[in-house]
């Protein structure tokens, strides 16, 4: 009943949700299956809908066990979006299915829901707005701990020491409030307060973007002593190409709404396809004044999602774009193992 | 109460006399700067070398805090040739805005203060002593021969005023003599000259309905609007897209050349850096540590924090298990050690780092360190 008066609705305002569903495969902790997520733009006297941002248009990946996941792509392509959906932080999703260990994360009811949020977890970008300045750095961390009954009561406050511990934090900072600290220092504590809940799946939406380079390295490495310790697998989100090469074994690069390639890090930074992605690769400065210069600039700037060009997204931008470009939707296809490409230029 | 003091608590006893005492310092040098009825002989000097835009002389800019006297430049020496772009690289708190700020005289009066050193400006036939200018001195020159380039596009435009407004107030302040249409046409140009293809609707737009590239090409269209002699970027990029950053330095670049100025560039992307500077000043904790040409810094960098700072930095294609971390952090602003300030964080130190800060080593004509392990080197030849 529910579910026919969600189509209903979505008919009548004309998105679909049609998908081909997926069937869980053990090797992978999350799959994502042609997820959408729209947000409604309201207007007019009654705030009726007019039309719709199209934050994610259809994205599909899957993440294995232990691996990381790096997401590129400019500001307002939606990246943090689908990090946030995944983890049903934004409301419901639109269309699509997002399977953590084979179980849709949206069919759960509160009470699963809340057992659930301890399997994932998020970082957030700004380690300065993302901590409450009224809570000494201990509860921040513990809060979660008490409330899901991570550990028993005697047992919690060593528990809370080894967590912090473990992401470079002394004892006695327990009893400090976040001002006090630095930025490296901050984006420990929220680390240390994800992985005190015991994840298995971490969305890092660009950690690391907010701190200076030396202290970047040092983030960077401390989310990789932890994904060996924990057994993590990570969504990395990030704009910084070369850190997303340095911390990913998958690399997926998006495009207002879209994943436009999708592969193994060696594959996509070796040889990359999709033109942005090589246009976005030709544009990272390189630390060395004598190397070449053979930089495809992009003219314009990202396309508004709420009205998004006809046919491939990509085509006001892309240098290679033909008429069929602006009329056909390309669909993702497989180019070499492991490496997917929704361009036109990859059809036989 | 004794663990306290060592972490840097003040009792509010102390801290008053700090400020009481503060007060004394800054009270003069405001005046000074707020003197009325000046000449131009007061701040008149000369250029060591004509062929450089600016030449900055052992600058000392402090800010008088009760906690004490932050030391945010101590000492800093530099200059920029005309037409060349200056790179300056370092950590947040490294005083790289400071000086910038300085330059510009825009520092956070009154706790911010220039204490001594020359900043020497050359307008072309003349050249003037900003360190020792007035208020009213440096309003002429803030736009017209110097102008500043802001980190965030977001918020260094107001958002009450229409873009075309913003412009045309730096145009006809410093030209008094051009017509209000004549004003309107020049901002126009300039807009297209920072590569805004809609220039006629962007004047009348607000900055609330551009995006943040387009923001941060009107920041660059109201620095040139007076074809100025240096314009300092303050990471200019760091809030942008890789792709707009390219088309950022892109104009940066084209339109430097064009009007034949110089650019002081303040980032800590090193990248960024390689690509634009021809110059590259290192700072750490308010001292340069190593200057020289792009070349040799990024060729053969000779202070361990420069060393540190590259191999810091992942670079696409060289994937390595293990990032490089500069161990610990930058010492307290206030109670600065009397020996080198980064050796605490190094790995390479030798016996005589124990000694006074060291001095600088020339290791060619125009590269540059202060580092104790070149000493020996150097003695030995």
């Amino acid at each position: 009943m529910d579910e026919n008066k969600k189509l209903e609705k979505a008919k009548r305002l004309f998105i679909d949700t049609s998908f081909t569903p997926v069937e869980y495969d053990p090797q992978y902790i999350l799959m994502v299956n042609n997820l959408k997520k729209y947000f409604p733009i309201k207007d007019g006297l009654f705030a009726s809908t007019v039309g719709y941002v199209k934050a994610v248009d259809g994205i599909t990946f899957n993440i294995k066990r232990g691996t990381t996941m790096g997401l590129v792509g400019e500001s307002g392509c939606g990246k943090t979006t689908t990090g946030r959906t995944i983890l049903r932080l934004s409301g419901e999703k639109t269309a699509g299915q997002v399977l953590f260990n084979g179980e849709e994360v949206y069919d759960k009811s509160p009470a699963e829901m809340r057992k659930l949020r301890t399997k994932m977890q998020i970082v957030f970008q700004d380690p300065f707005s993302s901590l409450s300045p009224r809570l000494p750095v201990g509860e921040i961390i513990g809060e979660a701990v008490k409330e899901h009954g991570i550990v028993t009561k005697r047992e919690y406050n060593d528990y809370i020491d080894d967590i912090m511990d473990k992401c470079g934090l002394q004892p006695f900072h327990k009893y400090r409030y976040p001002h006090e600290f630095s930025g490296g220092q901050r984006q420990r504590i929220c680390i240390a307060r994800s992985l005190a809940l015991n994840p298995e799946f971490v969305v890092c939406d660009e950690p690391v973007s907010a701190l200076d380079v030396s202290i970047q390295a040092q983030i960077i490495n401390l989310l990789k002593d932890l994904q060996d310790h924990f057994k993590l697998t990570y969504l990395f989100i990030s704009h910084d190409l070369s850190v997303v090469e340095h911390i990913s074994d998958v690399v997926g690069v998006m495009y207002l709404g879209n994943l436009v390639e999708y592969g193994k890090t060696e594959d996509i930074f070796k040889n990359p396809a999709h033109p942005y992605t090589k246009a976005l690769f030709s544009a990272i400065p390189v630390p060395d004044p004598k190397a070449k210069m053979n930089r495809i600039i992009l003219e314009g700037s990202i396309p508004s999602p709420a009205n998004p060009p006809s046919g491939c997204k990509f085509h006001t931008r892309c240098p290679y774009a033909t008429d069929r470009c602006k009329e056909e939707v390309p669909v993702q296809k497989e180019i070499e193992t492991g490496h997917f490409v929704t361009c036109h230029l990859f059809d036989k | 109460m004794s663990n306290k003091e060592e972490k840097g608590y003040l009792s509010a006893k102390e801290s008053r006399r700090i400020s009481k005492e503060n007060k004394k310092v800054t009270s003069v040098l405001e005046k000074k700067y707020r003197r009325k009825n000046e000449s131009e002989e007061e701040y008149l000097t000369f250029m060591e070398d004509t062929n450089n835009a600016v030449e900055v002389r052992d600058l000392h800019t402090y800010f008088f805090t009760d906690m004490g006297i932050v030391k945010s430049v101590d000492g800093v020496s530099f200059d920029v040739p005309i037409g060349k772009t200056v790179g300056i690289v370092g950590e947040s708190g490294c005083g790289k805005s400071v000086t910038s700020l300085s330059i510009m005289q825009l520092l956070q009066r009154p706790q911010g203060q220039i204490v001594s050193g020359e900043i020497r400006l050359n307008l072309g036939d003349k050249a003037y002593d900003i360190a020792r200018i007035n208020a009213a001195g440096a309003q002429k020159l803030r736009g017209k021969y110097m102008s500043m380039i802001f980190q965030e596009p977001m918020t260094s435009l107001n958002p009450v005023f229409r873009i075309g407004k913003q412009v045309d107030e730096v145009i006809a302040l410093h030209n008094s003599e051009m017509t209000k249409e004549d004003v309107k046409k020049r901002t126009i140009e300039l807009l297209e000259l920072v590569g805004i293809a809609n220039s006629e609707g962007v004047y009348k737009m607000f900055p609330h309905e551009l995006s943040g590239g387009m923001r941060q090409r009107i920041m660059i269209a109201i620095a040139l609007a007076c074809s100025p002699k240096l314009i300092i970027a303050d990471e200019p990029t760091t809030a942008l897209d890789v792709t707009i950053q390219a088309q950022i330095l892109d104009i940066l670049r084209t339109l430097k050349d064009k009007i034949n100025s110089s650019i002081m560039l303040i980032t800590h992307d090193l990248g960024v850096i390689a690509e634009m500077a021809d110059y590259v000043v290192v700072m750490y904790s308010g001292r340069i540590v190593e200057q020289g040409t792009a070349e040799e810094i990024f060729a053969s960098p000779a202070h361990p924090y420069t060393i540190g700072l590259m191999e810091s930095k992942p670079v696409v294609g060289k994937r390595v298990d293990k990032l490089y971390s500069i161990p610990g952090k930058v010492p307290n602003p206030v109670n600065m050690p009397n020996y080198c300030y980064f050796k605490d964080r190094c790995e390479m130190c030798v016996e005589k780092c124990d000694g006074d800060y060291p001095e600088f080593i020339s290791l060619s004509p125009t590269h540059k360190v202060r580092c104790y392990r070149f000493y020996d080197q150097k003695e030995g030849k």
